[in-house]
C-alpha cells in the first residue's frame, strides 16, 4: 500500500446543529491526484475549509505526514506543505502577476525576512518558470485586478505552485473557464501533480474524468462513494443522488 | 534587482505616476524644508512650521498604517503624547534642579519643594513619583522614548490583531485608547500636570532652548529626522514587507494562506507608526515647549488622520506635505478669521473623502496620468 | 441608591446607544457626528423652552413632551438628509464614513458655537419634575431622572415593536441583513436605508431632549459623550438591540459602583480600560449572536 500524505478520520463540524460535515473518513495517498464531487450544500468546501484551518472542526482528526493539524493555525498549515486556492479566484489585485508569485515564494515569512529580502536570480527563474507554466508569462508586470477570471484562476494556481505544497487544496479550479481553458488547465494540473498530492473540488464531469485518479463522492456531509470514475459513476446511490428519485 | 532578467525589468522600469511624483516630491520638500523656509520664515514662523512637521510624523505613520496597511489607527495621539510627555518629564526634572532656570522652579523652592516640579508643589505631592525618577537621565529618557511607545504599541496589537479584530472595531478602541490617556492626564493633576500640561522649561542638557540659534538647529534637527523616518517609510514600503501589507489590506485571509502570520505583520508596522509618533512628540516638545493633554485625546488624534488624507493616504512625502499645508491653514485661520477654522477642517473631513481619496498626491497622479494620455495619443 | 444611580445611568446610556445600534449595529455606519446629534435634539428642546417661555407660559409645564417630539423630528430630518447627500455615497467605505462624520461633527459643533451659545445653555425645569419620590426613608429618587428611566423603557420599547412588530421593521432587517436579497424581492433598499438612519438620528434626539433634564448643554457636549456611546454599542455585540440594552446596564452600573470609590473622572477611564479588556476576550461583544461564517 502506497504512503498516505493525508489522512482524514471521522471529521465532523456542525453549525449551531447543522452537521456540514459529518463523520467523514478520507484518506489522500503520495502522488495521487482526487476529485471530490457531490450535489451543492455536500460538504465539499468545508472539508477543504478544515484541512487548510479556515475552519475548525467540532471533533475528528486530520493526519497530513503524520501531523495533526486541526490545532495549528491557517499560516502553519500553509508552511508544514498545504496549499489552497479558493472557489472564488483570490489573488492580490493591486499586485503585479510579478509581485503575486512573489509574496508566494516560501522563504523569509516572517517581519525582518520580508524586510531585507531580495530577489535572487533563482527566484526570478522560479518565478519565470512558474509564469510560463500558467500561461502567463508576458502578463509579469501586470496588475493581478485586471487578469481575466480564468487568468486570475491560473495565477492562483501558480501562486501555489510557488508555495511548493506537498498537498494542493483546488476548489472548483475551472469554474468561468472557456473549454479551451479547461483543456490547458487539465494539462497544467497533470503536469504539476508529478511528486505531490491535489484535491480537486469540481462539477464539470468531463474535466473530472480527464485527471482524477480517483473520486470521492460527498452527499450531505457523508461520505457517498470512492473509487474510479467508472466505478462511481456506476454506483447506484450515487446515480439517485445525482438523478433524483 | 531590476536588471537580473529583462522580461521582468521592463514593465517595472516604466515608473508609475505616482513613483515618479514621490520622486519630484522628495527633491522638491527636501530643498522647501532645509533652504526656502529656513531663509524665508523669521523665527517665530520657523517654530510653527517645525511644530507642524513634528505632527507631520505621526501623518507619515498613518500612511504606512492607515493607507498601506488598512488600520485606521484613531489613537496616535496616544503615542505623540507618550514621547511628548517622556520628553517633557525630563525638560521639567532639569529645570526643576535648576532654580535660575524658569520662575516656577524658583517659587517652588521657595515653598520647599526643591528639585520638585512645580506644579507637583502647588498639588501638595512631596515626593516625586518613582516614575518619575528615571528621567533625570537623558541616558533612560531618550531610548524610553524610542522604545516605550512602539513596544506598547507592539504588544496591544498583535493582542488584538490575533483575535482578529480589524476595521472600525479597532478605530472604535483605539479611539477609546486616547479617550483614556486623555483623561487620566487630566485627572491625576499632581503627577501630570493635568489639563494646563508640563511647561515652563528652557534648557536641555544645558543648552538654552529659547534663543534664536537653539531654535534653528532644533528646526533643522527636525527636518533631517522627518525626512530620515520618511526614507525608513519609503524602505519598508519598497521591500517585500511592504507588498504583503497591501496583500494583507486587500486580502488578509489570502495571507494565511500564502504561509504569513497577518498579525505580527500589521503589529510590526503599527508599532513603527507608533515610533514615529512618539518621535514626533518629543521633538514637539523640546521646540514649543509644552507637553498637553489637548494634543493626545480624540481631537488631535483624529485631526493627524486628515494630514496623511491631505496629502494622500498612500504618499509618505505627502502626509509631511499635507502636516504643512493643513498646520499652516490652521494659523492662518487662528490669526484672521478664528471662527471659521472648524468649518474649513471639517468641510475638509468631507471633501477629502468624498473627492480627494487618494488626496493631493492623487489628484497629482492624476493629472499627469492624464497629460501622459494626451501626448501617447 | 447606588442601584438606582446605576439605572439612571444605565437609561441615559441606552437612550444614547439605542439610536448608535440602528445606526451602526444594524447598517454598520460609523457616525462620529452621533453626539452632536444628541446636542441637536438638546439644542432644539431649549429653543421650545425659550418659545414656550416668551409666548405659551402658561404651557410651560408641557413644553417638555413638545420638546422631546420636536426634537426627534428635527434630528430625523437632519438624519435623513445626511443619509441622501453624504452616507449613501459611503457605505462601501466604513472607515471613510468616519473620517466625514467627524467633519460634520466639527461644522455642527461650531454652529451651534456661532449661532446658539458658546458658553453651555440650560433649560428651565417643570414644576412637576421637580422635587423627588421619597420610596422608604433615606432613599429619595429625583423626579426627573424617573422621568427619564420610564421615557428611555418607552422608548426602547417602541424601538422594539417597531423592528419586530411592523411590516416596515420587517424591511429593515431584510435590507440589513442581506441587501442584494431584500432588493430582489422587491424592497426600495435606498429608502429603507434613509429612512433607518433617519430613525437613529431621531433617538439620538430623544436622547439630547431628555439630557436637558439632567445637564447643560454646550457645543462640545456631544464630543463628550461619543466614545461612550460607541462603547456601549460594541461591548453589546454590535448586531444585537438587545445586547447593546444591557452593555448599558452593565456599564451604567459599573460606572455608579466606580464613582463610589473614585472620581468620576477616573472611572470612566478605568470603564473603558475594562470594556477594552473585555473585548479582547470576546471580540464579538458580549451578547453577540453566533452566526455561521
Amino acid at each position: 500500500m502506497a504512503q498516505m500524505i493525508l489522512e482524514v478520520e471521522d471529521l465532523t463540524v456542525s453549525f449551531d446543529g447543522f452537521k456540514a460535515v459529518d463523520g467523514v473518513n478520507f484518506y489522500v495517498e503520495q502522488d495521487e491526484l482526487r476529485c471530490v464531487i457531490g450535489p451543492n450544500g455536500a460538504g465539499k468546501t468545508t472539508l477543504l475549509d478544515m484541512i487548510c484551518g479556515k475552519t475548525k472542526p467540532t471533533s475528528g482528526t486530520i493526519k497530513f505526514n503524520r501531523r495533526e493539524l486541526s490545532e495549528m493555525l491557517e499560516y502553519q498549515i500553509t508552511r508544514a506543505g498545504v496549499g489552497r486556492k479558493f472557489q472564488n479566484p483570490s489573488v492580490y489585485e493591486d499586485l503585479t502577476v510579478l509581485e503575486n508569485l512573489e509574496i508566494s515564494y516560501p522563504r523569509k515569512r516572517n517581519v525582518l525576512g520580508s524586510l531585507f529580502f531580495r530577489r535572487s536570480s533563482e527566484i526570478q527563474g522560479k518565478i519565470e518558470s512558474v509564469a510560463h507554466q500558467i500561461y502567463l508569462g508576458d502578463s509579469l508586470g501586470m496588475k493581478a485586478g485586471l487578469l481575466s477570471h480564468g487568468q486570475k484562476q491560473w495565477l492562483e494556481i501558480g501562486m501555489l505552485l510557488m508555495q511548493d505544497p506537498e498537498l494542493l487544496l483546488l476548489d472548483e479550479p475551472v469554474a468561468g473557464m472557456s473549454p479551451r481553458e479547461r483543456e490547458q488547465t487539465a494539462v497544467l494540473l497533470n503536469a504539476i501533480s508529478k511528486g505531490r498530492s491535489i484535491v480537486v473540488i469540481e462539477h464539470d464531469m468531463a474535466f473530472v474524468r480527464m485527471i482524477a485518479h480517483k473520486v470521492t463522492v460527498l452527499h450531505q456531509g457523508k461520505l457517498l462513494a470512492e473509487g474510479t470514475m467508472d466505478q462511481v459513476q456506476s454506483d447506484e446511490r450515487v446515480i439517485e443522488v445525482y438523478l433524483g428519485h | 534587482m531590476e536588471n537580473v532578467l529583462p522580461a521582468a525589468a521592463a514593465p517595472a522600469a516604466k515608473k508609475s505616476p505616482l513613483a515618479l511624483m514621490e520622486r519630484w516630491g522628495w527633491l522638491i520638500l527636501a530643498v522647501l524644508l532645509l533652504v526656502v523656509l529656513p531663509l524665508w520664515l523669521d523665527v517665530f514662523r520657523l517654530t510653527l512650521a517645525a511644530k507642524y512637521l513634528s505632527l507631520g510624523f505621526c501623518a507619515v505613520g498613518l500612511v504606512l498604517i492607515w493607507g498601506y496597511g488598512g488600520i485606521l489607527s484613531l489613537g496616535q495621539g496616544v503615542f505623540f503624547g507618550l514621547g511628548s510627555y517622556m520628553m517633557a518629564m525630563f525638560l521639567k526634572l532639569e529645570a526643576a534642579s535648576n532654580p535660575d532656570s524658569s520662575s516656577g522652579t524658583a517659587l517652588s523652592a521657595f515653598f520647599g519643594g526643591e528639585g520638585m516640579p512645580d506644579f507637583m508643589v502647588w498639588n501638595s505631592v512631596e515626593v516625586l513619583p518613582w516614575w518619575w525618577e528615571p528621567f533625570h537621565h537623558v541616558g533612560f529618557t531618550i531610548p524610553a522614548i524610542l522604545l516605550i511607545p512602539a513596544l506598547s504599541a507592539f504588544v496591544f496589537s498583535y493582542a488584538v490583531f490575533r483575535k482578529r479584530v480589524g476595521g472600525v472595531y479597532f478605530s472604535i478602541i483605539t479611539l477609546a485608547l486616547s479617550a483614556i490617556l486623555a483623561i487620566m492626564i487630566i485627572g491625576q493633576q499632581g503627577y501630570t500636570g493635568g489639563v494646563n500640561g508640563i511647561n515652563d522649561f528652557r534648557t536641555f542638557m544645558g543648552l538654552d532652548l529659547n534663543n534664536d540659534k537653539a531654535k534653528h538647529v532644533m528646526y533643522f534637527i527636525t527636518v533631517v529626522t522627518l525626512l530620515g523616518v520618511v526614507g525608513i517609510g519609503t524602505f519598508i514600503l519598497r521591500s517585500r514587507l511592504g507588498k504583503i501589507l497591501v496583500a494583507i489590506r486587500d486580502r488578509e485571509d489570502r495571507v494565511r494562506f500564502s504561509g504569513y502570520d497577518p498579525a505580527m505583520f500589521k503589529a510590526f508596522i503599527y508599532a513603527v507608526a507608533a515610533l514615529f509618533s512618539a518621535i514626533g512628540g518629543a521633538l514637539f516638545t523640546i521646540q514649543v515647549g509644552l507637553a498637553s493633554p489637548s494634543l493626545v485625546g480624540i481631537v488631535p488624534s483624529v485631526e493627524m488622520v486628515i494630514y496623511a488624507a491631505v496629502g494622500g493616504r498612500l504618499s509618505l512625502i505627502g502626509a509631511v506635505y499635507g502636516s504643512l499645508i493643513v498646520g499652516s491653514a490652521k494659523t492662518l485661520f487662528s490669526e484672521n478669521f478664528v471662527e471659521y477654522w472648524m468649518y474649513f477642517i471639517g468641510g475638509l473631513f468631507v471633501f477629502v473623502v468624498m473627492f480627494l481619496p487618494e488626496g493631493l498626491a492623487g489628484l497629482l497622479a492624476r493629472l499627469r496620468e492624464g497629460k501622459n494620455r494626451r501626448e501617447n495619443v | 441608591m447606588q442601584a438606582f444611580t446605576g439605572l439612571s445611568i444605565f437609561t441615559i446610556l441606552m437612550l444614547m446607544a439605542l439610536g448608535l445600534a440602528i445606526v451602526f449595529g444594524l447598517m454598520g455606519v460609523i457616525n462620529m457626528a452621533h453626539g452632536e446629534l444628541m446636542a441637536m435634539g438638546a439644542y432644539t428642546t431649549f429653543g421650545v423652552a425659550q418659545f414656550f417661555k416668551a409666548f405659551l407660559p402658561g404651557l410651560m409645564s408641557i413644553y417638555v413632551i413638545v420638546g422631546i417630539v420636536l426634537a426627534f423630528i428635527v434630528t430625523s430630518i437632519f438624519g435623513f438628509l445626511l443619509e441622501r447627500g453624504l452616507i449613501r455615497f459611503l457605505y462601501k467605505r466604513p472607515l471613510d464614513t468616519l473620517l466625514a462624520t467627524w467633519g460634520i461633527s466639527l461644522i455642527l459643533q461650531q454652529v451651534y458655537r456661532q449661532f446658539i451659545d458658546s458658553r453651555e445653555v440650560e433649560v428651565p425645569t417643570v414644576s412637576w419634575l421637580q422635587g423627588a419620590w421619597q420610596m422608604t426613608e433615606g432613599v429619595t429618587l429625583p423626579l426627573s431622572r424617573l422621568f427619564i428611566v420610564g421615557l428611555a423603557i418607552a422608548t426602547a420599547f417602541l424601538v422594539y415593536m417597531l423592528l419586530f412588530r411592523t411590516r416596515w421593521g420587517l424591511r429593515i432587517r431584510a435590507v440589513t441583513q442581506n441587501r442584494a436579497m431584500a432588493g430582489a424581492a422587491g424592497i426600495d433598499t435606498r429608502r429603507v436605508d434613509s429612512f433607518t438612519f433617519a430613525l437613529g438620528c431621531g433617538l439620538a434626539g430623544i436622547a439630547g431632549s431628555s439630557f436637558t433634564m439632567l445637564a447643560s448643554t454646550g457645543p462640545t457636549t456631544g464630543q463628550q459623550y461619543i466614545v461612550d456611546t460607541f462603547i456601549v454599542v460594541v461591548f453589546g455585540g454590535v448586531e444585537s438591540l438587545l445586547g447593546t440594552i444591557l452593555s448599558a446596564f452593565i456599564i451604567g452600573q459599573m460606572q455608579s459602583w466606580f464613582e463610589y470609590g473614585m472620581s468620576g473622572s477616573m472611572a470612566r477611564a478605568s470603564i473603558l480600560a475594562l470594556v477594552i479588556l473585555v473585548l479582547y476576550f470576546r471580540p464579538n461583544g458580549l451578547f453577540a449572536a453566533k452566526v455561521r461564517r
